[in-house]
């Protein structure tokens, strides 16, 4: 008797558990769908909401519907997809090495793929609409992180993850510069380091036809693992003898986060912060299941990114600023909040 | 008993980093028994416990039902093979009913607030049997280290695997918390699973166990019923210690006593 009250309650609180998820995902949706039209409607000149919506459709003046559909629409897209696949990929990450910690910047991916990019402009392979940047970038955000697993090993602790991680980044950093540093041509350099800063500006759907078709195949991969995650919680060893085949897992992460950083970064440069915050805000509501945090993540990022882009039109100052630094003012303070709230665990060396 | 062994094991070896660490071990284990797995530190019980599980590679045969490990998916000997690891470690706070809902993965069931209606009484078999209903919905980052056992003890059960394999389940806890977790583990047996467990404890062994298998060196050193497993001379070769040896409530006690 006193067992089935028992479980009574359990299925009760489960119940509410799963409606808390519930509205917390219709609000995240109404508040990327509120950015999106935001994002339409923000520049040099303002829309409403209802005139956004009245070109997107074809009505309204032809200045307005060239303005929403052809300069705007693509920088919303982009927003809303590079967003989303960096708080797909900071969630992802953050299950698979089962620490709060993890994001593709603290890493080093971006910084990587910025790299591989940046080596294929200046080498002069190839303009900067290209197929040959997103493919060059995504190749180096790979090999970052399979380098940061390999160099780590299996059970990682978050010290040795953090300061490979760090080298990592450093490294890529360093030969970047050292790209700008022997290029012969004054231009690509400044244009190099502008496009680094990270920036959604005058972009065209040519970008998105260039970006996209990359961070939803990352997407997809992903979020074909997420079941795996929540069985990684018990450990790699327990979750293998639930029949998680774990190389497999970290394969398929590394491809998903590496295809979709990859193809962000080649058309955004480098914007940082935005993995790692996402996943963070969504816990207090959606509760700590690596699995159930992946696509709230991912609405928080696109959520966040726009809001940036939306922001950096709103900020008054003689030169535009760039969202990538934006994003990074932001997110380093909250980074080191993180530290310092976690700094128990981490003084004691272990994730 | 090997003519029904539901487990076999034929010759078999296994090297860490160019090390043996399990050296030609053969058995035979049968349903409805729970075997105790005992030895000294470094004697190769987790990873003997490993290799039958399929997680550490081996040479030589492991016949699970009739099927060799080796032919069977990742999935299919997690379905046979229910692995309760040491230290019950738990990444994130998690509640305990989705912890315990885990055990169903090997049959599909991905997501513990979607469960079958078989999944969703599996599920509560199993918590029923270690007792865990009062704390279901706490974290498991919240409980008490025996509360946290019970909890890794229903996970394991609620695969409902014909095969458990518990690697020092009792380790940490209180006296009660250990006879709780062995009476779980031996009503599993009981109901004609067969249950592995590896122990440090030769007393909750010679009174819980069917079997005891000695490990020394990587070698199985001597195998049968308790009292004959861990005879004098067992205790005297393997364990360097002797024992205090009587029987209460017609059970075996053996209580290690003075080192040799």
């Amino acid at each position: 008797m006193s067992i089935h009250n028992g479980l009574q309650a359990v299925l009760a609180t489960a119940d509410v558990a799963a409606r808390r998820r519930a509205s917390v995902m219709a609000a995240l949706v109404v508040v990327v769908v509120l950015l999106l039209l935001l994002s339409l409607g923000v520049g040099p000149v303002r829309l409403s909401p209802l005139s956004v919506i009245d070109a997107l459709f074809g009505g309204g003046s032809d200045v307005a519907q060239v303005i929403v559909r052809e300069i705007r629409l693509p920088r919303a897209i982009l927003g809303f997809a590079i967003g989303a696949m960096l708080g797909l990929s900071g969630a992802a990450l953050q299950g698979l090495l089962r620490n709060p910690l993890a994001s593709p910047s603290l890493f080093g991916a971006p910084q990587s793929a910025a790299f591989g990019a940046v080596l294929v402009i200046a080498l002069g392979l190839a303009d900067v609409r290209s197929w040959a940047l997103p493919v060059a970038a995504i190749a180096a955000a790979f090999a970052s992180v399979f380098a940061l697993l390999a160099i780590t090993g299996r059970n990682a602790g978050l010290l040795i993850l953090i300061l490979a991680g760090l080298a990592i980044s450093s490294l890529a950093g360093a030969a970047t510069a050292l790209v700008m540093n022997l290029s012969s041509n004054p231009f690509v350099v400044l244009e190099i380091a502008f496009w680094l800063l990270g920036s959604l500006e005058d972009r065209s759907f040519r970008h998105v036809l260039l970006a996209l078709p990359f961070i939803s195949a990352g997407a997809v991969i992903l979020l074909s693992q997420r079941h795996a995650f929540r069985a990684l919680s018990l450990g790699e060893e327990t979750a293998q003898s639930l029949g998680v085949d774990v190389g497999v897992l970290r394969l398929m992460v590394i491809t998903g986060v590496a295809l979709g950083v990859g193809g962000a970064v080649a058309v955004s440069g480098t914007i940082g912060f935005v993995g790692l915050v996402a996943p963070h805000l969504m816990r207090p509501l959606i509760g700590h299941d690596p699995t159930r945090l992946l696509v709230p993540s991912a609405l928080t990022g696109a959520a966040l990114l726009l809001s940036a882009d939306v922001a950096v039109r709103l900020i008054p100052s003689t030169s535009d600023i760039k969202v990538g630094v934006l994003t990074s003012i932001i997110g380093v303070p909250f980074f080191l909040y993180l530290i310092m709230r976690e700094r128990r665990a981490l003084s004691g060396g272990v994730a | 008993m090997t003519d029904a062994a539901i487990v076999t094991a034929q010759g078999v070896s296994v090297e860490l980093s160019g090390r043996a660490v399990l050296r030609d071990v053969s058995l035979a284990l049968s349903p409805g028994h729970l075997v105790a797995l005992v030895g000294p530190n470094g004697a190769g019980k987790t990873t003997l416990l490993r290799a039958l599980a399929g997680l550490a590679p081996s040479s030589g045969a492991i016949v699970v039902r009739g099927d060799a490990l080796s032919s069977l998916s990742l999935r299919e000997r997690a379905r046979r093979f229910a692995y309760l690891p040491q230290g019950h470690i738990v990444h994130w706070p998690l509640p305990a009913r989705d912890i315990v809902a885990l055990g169903r993965y090997p049959h599909g069931a991905t997501d513990p607030a979607r469960l079958s209606p078989g999944d969703a009484e599996a599920v509560q078999r199993a918590m029923r049997a270690a007792d865990v209903f009062e704390f279901a919905d706490r974290r498991v980052t919240e409980l008490s280290g025996g509360e946290r056992s019970r909890v890794a003890l229903a996970r394991v059960l609620a695969v409902e695997a014909p095969v458990i394999l518990a690697d020092e389940p009792t380790s940490s806890l209180d006296p009660r918390h250990q006879i709780d977790v062995m009476k779980t583990l031996r009503s599993a047996a009981d109901q004609g699973t067969l249950v592995i467990v590896v122990t440090h404890d030769l007393g909750l062994a010679a009174r819980f166990a069917d079997t005891v298998l000695v490990l020394s060196d990587g070698r199985l050193v001597s195998q049968g019923a308790p009292v004959e497993a861990l005879s004098e001379q067992v205790m005297a070769n393997v364990f360097r210690i002797s024992a205090y040896r009587a029987e209460f409530q017609r059970e075996a006690v053996i209580v290690p006593w003075a080192e040799i």
